[in-house]
């Protein structure tokens, strides 16, 4: 068989060259400078920096307040990606029994997918209004003084609710989807074995929801990760106070209203191995068990 | 006539327009939305209109925060504007690098405006200036923490407006209390509560004169028993019923006064404008910061809150005297008092002041000259201003560590200690990057 190729060396490079040159400038120059800026102290405005090694780390590293807001993102991610994906996956497999009317539930289930985190973030202030928000009067109803903004727990409560409400739509769809591709033979063939609906689902649908379940998990973890910036910003009315808050939402505080670069740039490349490390597991560990077909 | 007949002519206007005219255009970056940006933006268009020479264009950048990064941002650039307007919290970074803004002082007497510091009214003369006094920010919008109250509320409760906080928990809370109202809420503890607790008693906020003779060795002095026992009380009045907190956010706590919960509010004399637009179902008047006669028999007056401007480097000489031109139309006493009376903003000069009293605005709206009178009040060593360098970041920390207090999270000593500490950290990590 004759293989076709390019005849000349230049013709391909030119035209890989407009999307290699799009990544270096906006991903790996910015990325480059942010290392960079990590080992310094710098004026804001330019004028005056000073070299000061793996200081900026060590100060990260050794400041308790970091190490607290480290520990509530872990623990952020883990519901709101946990939540996000649990109630989801029970919502598709519900809006795939369903035969009248589906188009409609599922359009409904998935409109929510248009709205932007900051919007979302200020559909829960209305919901979560101190004085008069429906779901503040409902905790308070339970005997919970819910106070978002003055309360730790309130506000973190409120940030995962929000999160994890703006998420179900995206793996709302990808599960769907992920359900109306098995193939019907399959189910006919699992329901002559078993005729527990619970026992089906895990032993049959699960597995051959496996790729997609363990892509929705790496988008949302991601998601809870980074994507939340809005919903945390608004929730927290700019101004963190006593509120928790995220990495990144630190990132922005230090960088951009705190204008410390260096530390800041600093957490942005704490971050960048954060996302190395779930790249390399994503790829090595899971994908490899995973049979995607 | 086709259309590109008419884009044709409208260019050759346009163009003999510009020639004709030969204005030379500045920009002004502010932070002042809503209502405030159209007093801005009218204090412009009559700025333009009184003069053929010279064009300013304002425009809203987004949050104070906001505007000075997309300043600094625009500097690194080189694509900086003529003037940023710049907050109080953020007067360290801007002065701090020298090289970047030109002394409001020095643009002025160059381009022949006359210029006394003493023709601006006392509070606001140095906040903005450096060690030796020369003015390098021109005070734009210039508030200071007051207290108001529902008048209604008072006199129900049979009490007058407190001017110690000691009659404060002896006899205002108790009686406010008893007639059903949470007697106190405040806005912003950091700024109230912390850094102008320092000016109203004339006691120091840093070490080096207030951080005014640099940043090297600048040490903060929070972690002192006035400012502790205050907490402390706070804690206490949280837990009597006479205070509440709703919250780091400005407006949650306002609210509750606006509503007729709380009976006394701390906010800015800025909030002037803004109350009295509203429809409150209560009469409100204001009057000074309480005191605690327990740390001083003499009150001082307070610093400056709210934002300056300041003169980009950077320009050519002919725009520069077109800023120059603009700052000398924006103190002018006309512009001040239209400003003033628009905003609740305190007038930043003498002349103004007086125009204002004798128009007999103070008549009508006598809690309008709280703030001002506030500022002028006597003043001490400690009351001309602080500079700190990151210090936004040094507002997050205490912010968040009295939210702490204030939920039970912490104790008032241990969250002095955090404060102190993380403070003095940040202080000497800017010290190294003025390096």
């Amino acid at each position: 068989m004759k293989r076709a190729g390019f005849t000349t060396v230049w013709l391909p490079i030119a035209l890989l060259l407009p999307q290699l040159m799009i990544i270096a400038i906006f991903f790996y120059w910015p990325a480059a400078w942010a290392v960079q800026s990590s080992f310094y102290l710098q004026d804001p405005f330019g004028f005056g920096s000073t070299f000061v090694g793996v200081e900026n780390y060590t100060d990260l590293l050794g400041n308790v307040e970091y190490g607290k807001v480290a520990r509530f993102t872990l623990i952020y991610t883990v519901l709101v990606t946990f939540f996000s994906l649990a109630l989801a996956l029970l919502l598709a497999v519900k809006a795939d029994a369903v035969i009248s009317g589906a188009k409609t539930y599922r359009t409904l289930l998935m409109w929510v997918y248009a709205i932007a985190p900051p919007v979302a973030g200020f559909i829960g202030l209305m919901f979560f209004d101190q004085r008069n928000g429906p779901l503040t009067q409902m905790f308070q109803a339970f005997g919970w003084d819910f106070r978002l903004g003055a309360d730790y727990t309130s506000t973190a409560t409120a940030m995962v609710v929000v999160a994890v409400w703006k998420q179900i739509p995206v793996n709302f769809i990808f599960f769907l989807s992920g359900l109306q591709s098995i193939p019907k033979s399959v189910r006919e063939a699992a329901l002559i074995d078993n005729r527990s609906a619970t026992g089906r689902f895990w032993d049959v649908t699960f597995p051959l929801l496996a790729p997609t379940a363990f892509f929705l998990l790496i988008i949302n973890i991601t998601y809870a990760l980074f994507d939340t910036f809005g919903i945390v910003d608004t929730l927290v009315r700019s101004e963190p106070g006593n509120n928790p808050v995220t990495l990144v939402y630190k990132v922005f505080v230090d960088g951009f209203r705190g204008n410390d670069l260096g530390g800041s740039s600093a957490q942005s490349v704490l971050l960048m191995l954060l996302v190395l490390v779930l790249t390399v597991f994503q790829f090595r560990l899971i994908e490899r068990r995973i049979h995607y077909t | 006539m086709t259309f590109w007949k008419i884009a044709a002519l409208n260019v050759a206007v346009s163009l003999s327009a510009t020639a004709a005219w030969a204005e030379t255009e500045i920009t002004l970056w502010h932070a002042m939305g809503g209502q405030l940006g159209e007093t801005v933006n009218k204090i412009a268009e009559d700025f333009n209109a009184s003069q053929d020479e010279y064009k300013i264009t304002p425009v809203f950048k987004g949050s104070y925060e906001e505007t000075l990064t997309a300043g600094i941002a625009a500097f690194r650039a080189g694509e900086q504007p003529n003037i940023m307007q710049v907050f109080d919290a953020g007067a360290a970074t801007v002065i701090g690098a020298k090289g970047a803004t030109v002394p409001v002082q020095d643009l002025l007497t160059q381009n022949g405006v006359d210029f006394d510091i003493n023709n601006y009214i006392s509070g606001v003369r140095y906040f903005y200036a450096d060690a030796d006094g020369k003015m390098i920010g021109m005070p734009f919008n210039s508030s200071s923490p007051i207290m108001y109250y529902n008048v209604d509320a008072l006199k129900k409760a049979g009490v007058e407006a407190p001017k110690t906080w000691e009659e404060f928990q002896s006899v205002t809370a108790p009686a406010l209390k008893d007639a059903g109202y949470i007697a106190l809420a405040q806005s912003h503890l950091p700024w109230i509560f912390t850094e102008n607790f320092m000016s109203r008693h004339n006691l120091p906020f840093a070490t080096n004169n207030n951080g005014y003779d640099g940043a090297e060795g600048t040490q903060i002095l929070v972690n002192t028993d006035a400012l502790k026992a205050h907490f402390t009380a706070m804690t206490e009045w949280k837990d009597q019923g006479f205070f509440e907190w709703y919250g780091t956010g400005w407006d949650d706590n306002q609210k509750a006064f606006d509503q007729g919960d709380v009976a006394i509010w701390l906010g800015s004399s800025g909030s002037f404008g803004g109350l009295m637009s509203k429809d409150l179902g209560f009469e409100f008047s204001a009057t000074y910061l309480p005191y605690w006669e327990s740390v001083t028999k003499e009150p001082t007056q307070t610093f400056i809150g709210g934002a300056s401007l300041f003169a980009m480097a950077g320009h050519d000489a002919a725009e520069n005297e077109a800023t120059a031109k603009f700052f000398e139309y924006l103190t002018s006493a006309d512009v001040q008092y239209y400003w003033h009376k628009e905003t609740g903003y305190v007038p930043i000069t003498e002349a103004a002041y007086e125009l204002a009293k004798s128009d007999g605005h103070y008549d009508r709206f006598p809690a309008a000259e709280v703030g001002i009178q506030q500022l002028s009040l006597p003043g001490g060593e400690n009351t001309k201003g602080y500079r700190m360098g990151f210090y936004v970041q040094i507002r997050d920390v205490m912010n968040r560590e009295y939210g702490r207090i204030l939920t039970g999270e912490t104790s008032v000593e241990d969250a002095f200690n955090a404060i102190e500490k993380e403070a003095n950290d940040l202080l000497a990590r800017f010290a190294k990057t003025q390096g």
